[in-house]
């Protein structure tokens, strides 16, 4: 196995690790890089899209998946499909888009791998209707840290099947994982938007949608004040077979990091303010790809570059649907009151508890948004995450890169059967990343 | 050509290049065989091809530098092919660093033998198939590396310039048979062999490769390089007196 050394970084890019890395193309090459990139822990990292810390390993290696993007068995009578964990979601639509199948749950970014799903367990804007990725797992293949490779279903080790499920490949490194396409899907959704003058109405709105809508998302303007708090875009979409999508949006790049004072409250107040409205004040209801309407931001490579050399946070919690009015205007008028730019926030349903003891959704409200990092941003987000805390939600770790550890404690309560696992499958600590060291889930071994 | 599919066997069917070769060529209707020594992993090709496409595929033996799979591995394509046509990709090759090179003799030997020997064997076993069959196509990875020798690569650029002449004068027998045979010279790839090299100019990935090595293939074109910009760099560096190259450290 070859090792490089490389700097790496979160999505968000305001987290950096110095790694050694290795890239295995063949099935075998993850057994030599497990043997071999020991020292400082080993972790596996897919597309590079979680935001923060959770695909980093500081001092120490990570093996990149990406190359390992093989279809290895589909079953269109069920819609079983068993791959290597660095094939992208963007991969998963090119094939089955066409036969009617789509992922069954997908995150915001089609360049997101299938292991990372896993390690995540993702949701999408179909989560009320299908719950979230780890839902339609039926097993996997796991590399664990003694070497062998295991396969794990609910039925064969449901403890460390709930542990790999959302647990931020901290049990081991998957080499194959079996999960259920969804049929019906068509390249073409059928989009309807809806202004929404203020937080009550989305949440009211909400509560209907998220019973009829097969897709459903909100776009809150972050910044808006007083009694258009909360104000936003609510999008429900369903698929239309046989409607012409229309042309895929091109791909643009962003050339260069732009520089930090182009985002200001001003300019991205303006931009809100566009975007609210354009969708007359009726509503309107159109024709869109369903990858545009998935991944409004591939279209922009590179996206993460808007916000600068000193990169940016997301910051995402979930709270209970009862919690969520005090909650959500707690937050919100934080946020809007600081002043702290950020283009639209998204706000979202989520329909029922995850399979995995680190699963993110539980029945509630989403919101999830960007903040560039500037001075005292990180204090701000410590005062969110404390809100999620006092309502009985929590934060999401695929976005988190600054939670405590008394506050991820207080957040993730299966975390006792979590480290019994850990205990079990890797008492040395062999798979480990900077966030698990962060939040006091590993030592280094 | 008959309406059945041409197959395409591709040889060394691990290395990443090869692996986006037989995705795009079985996206282009072709059925495949894949070669290789590690079955498990071309195992796993196959599925992917299978599942992606509807194309047949199926694995084969293959070890360059075993000859007596050979023969056997190019009967298996032959008959898994017929009645349409057979062409042929040729992916094997391995580059240890230079340094290691100058270390070991014995090293410079093996990767001769593995880049050059073993392929020129494999295809003078393959020249009477192809020359009987009238028709098909061969495409067989070369390397800007063989364009010049460096200081850097010399015993790979040496066995890499020996299957370039070597190629044209295959290409010069079979063209009478009605058979064409593309050499593709990359540059540096974005693959396991050079992953661990740093940062390497004009690092081109394997999908973008293998796109040009099927349509310079289905064209028929004799020599490219991939990506294409490297003819004119190689023209350049090919023009630089040995006087001064000499003293270049690349």
């Amino acid at each position: 196995m070859t090792w490089k050394p490389m700097q790496i970084t979160g999505w968000g890019r305001a987290s950096q690790a110095q790694v050694s890395a290795a890239r295995p193309e063949r099935p075998r090459d993850i057994d030599a890089a497990l043997a071999e990139g020991k020292s400082g822990g080993l972790l596996a990292r897919g597309g590079g899209r979680s935001y923060g810390d959770a695909a980093l390993n500081d001092g120490g290696h990570v093996v990149l998946t990406r190359r390992l993007d093989r279809l290895l068995a589909f079953d269109p009578a069920t819609g079983d499909l068993v791959c290597e964990p660095g094939v992208t979601f963007a991969d998963l639509l090119d094939v089955f888009l066409p036969r009617g199948f789509m992922p069954p749950a997908s995150p915001g970014t089609s360049f997101a791998t299938v292991g990372g799903a896993v390690a995540a367990d993702v949701h999408g804007k179909n989560h009320d209707r299908h719950g979230s990725f780890g839902d339609h797992v039926r097993w996997f293949d796991l590399l664990l840290a003694d070497g062998t490779t295991k396969r794990v279903s609910p039925e064969s080790d449901p403890e460390l099947f709930a542990a790999t499920i959302g647990g931020m490949g901290l049990t081991g490194i998957l080499r194959a994982v079996c999960f259920r396409m969804l049929p019906g899907a068509s390249q073409a959704v059928s989009v309807r938007e809806r202004r929404m003058a203020s937080l009550d109405h989305f949440l009211t709105a909400f509560v209907d949608v998220r019973e009829t809508a097969t897709f459903s998302v909100g776009w809150i303007d972050a910044l808006a004040r007083g009694s258009a708090l909360g104000r936003g875009i609510l999008e429900t979409a369903e698929f239309t077979p046989g409607a012409d999508p229309g042309r895929p949006r091109r791909a643009r790049a962003v050339p260069f990091d732009l520089p930090s004072p182009v985002l200001n409250r001003w300019t991205i107040g303006a931009f809100n303010r566009v975007y609210y409205g354009r969708v007359p004040a009726a509503g309107r209801a159109r024709a869109r790809s369903f990858r545009d309407f998935l991944y409004p931001l591939d279209s922009i490579q590179d996206w993460n570059r808007i916000y600068g050399r000193r990169g940016f946070y997301q910051f995402q919690a979930v709270v209970p649907d009862a919690a969520a009015p005090a909650a959500l205007r707690q937050m919100l008028e934080m946020i809007s009151s600081a002043g702290r730019a950020s283009f639209l926030a998204v706000l979202k349903t989520l329909g029922r508890p995850g399979r995995g003891l680190l699963s993110f959704p539980l029945r509630g409200h989403t919101l999830a948004l960007d903040f560039p990092r500037a001075a005292g941003i990180e204090a701000l987000l410590e005062r969110l995450a404390a809100v999620a805390v006092e309502h009985g939600g929590r934060v999401y770790l695929a976005k988190d890169a600054l939670l405590t550890p008394a506050q991820f404690r207080a957040m993730y309560l299966d975390l006792p059967r979590f480290e019994a696992v850990l205990e079990r499958v890797d008492p040395r600590g062999v798979f480990i990343s900077d966030q698990a060291r962060r939040l006091g889930l590993k030592r280094s071994p | 050509m008959s309406g059945a599919p041409d197959t395409w066997l591709i040889v060394g069917a691990s290395s990443a290049i090869a692996r986006a070769f037989a995705r795009r060529a079985a996206a282009a209707n072709a059925n495949i065989v894949l070669a290789g020594r590690d079955r498990p992993d071309l195992e796993a090709t196959a599925a992917d091809l299978r599942v992606r496409f509807t194309q047949r595929v199926e694995v084969v033996e293959f070890d360059a530098l075993h000859p007596e799979t050979h023969a056997a591995a190019l009967e298996r394509a032959r008959s898994f092919a017929a009645p349409a046509v057979l062409n042929l990709f040729v992916a094997v090759g391995v580059m240890p660093p230079q340094t290691e090179i100058d270390r070991d003799p014995a090293l410079a030997e093996s990767v001769l033998e593995t880049n050059f020997g073993a392929v020129v064997r494999f295809l003078q076993v393959a020249a009477p198939l192809f020359e009987a069959q009238k028709g098909g196509r061969i495409v067989v990875l070369g390397s800007v590396a063989g364009d010049r020798g460096r200081l850097s690569n010399y015993v790979y650029g040496a066995a890499k310039a020996g299957l370039h002449a070597y190629l044209q004068g295959l290409r010069a027998r079979l063209w009478r048979a009605g058979v064409t045979v593309t050499t593709v010279k990359p540059g540096p790839v974005d693959t396991a062999m050079t992953f661990a090299l740093g940062r390497l100019p004009l690092l081109a990935q394997p999908d973008a490769v293998a796109t040009r090595c099927f349509s310079a293939a289905m064209a028929g074109r004799e020599e490219i390089y991939a990506p294409a910009l490297w003819r004119l760099v190689m023209a350049i560096l090919r023009a630089i007196p040995e006087k001064f190259f000499k003293k270049l450290s690349i």
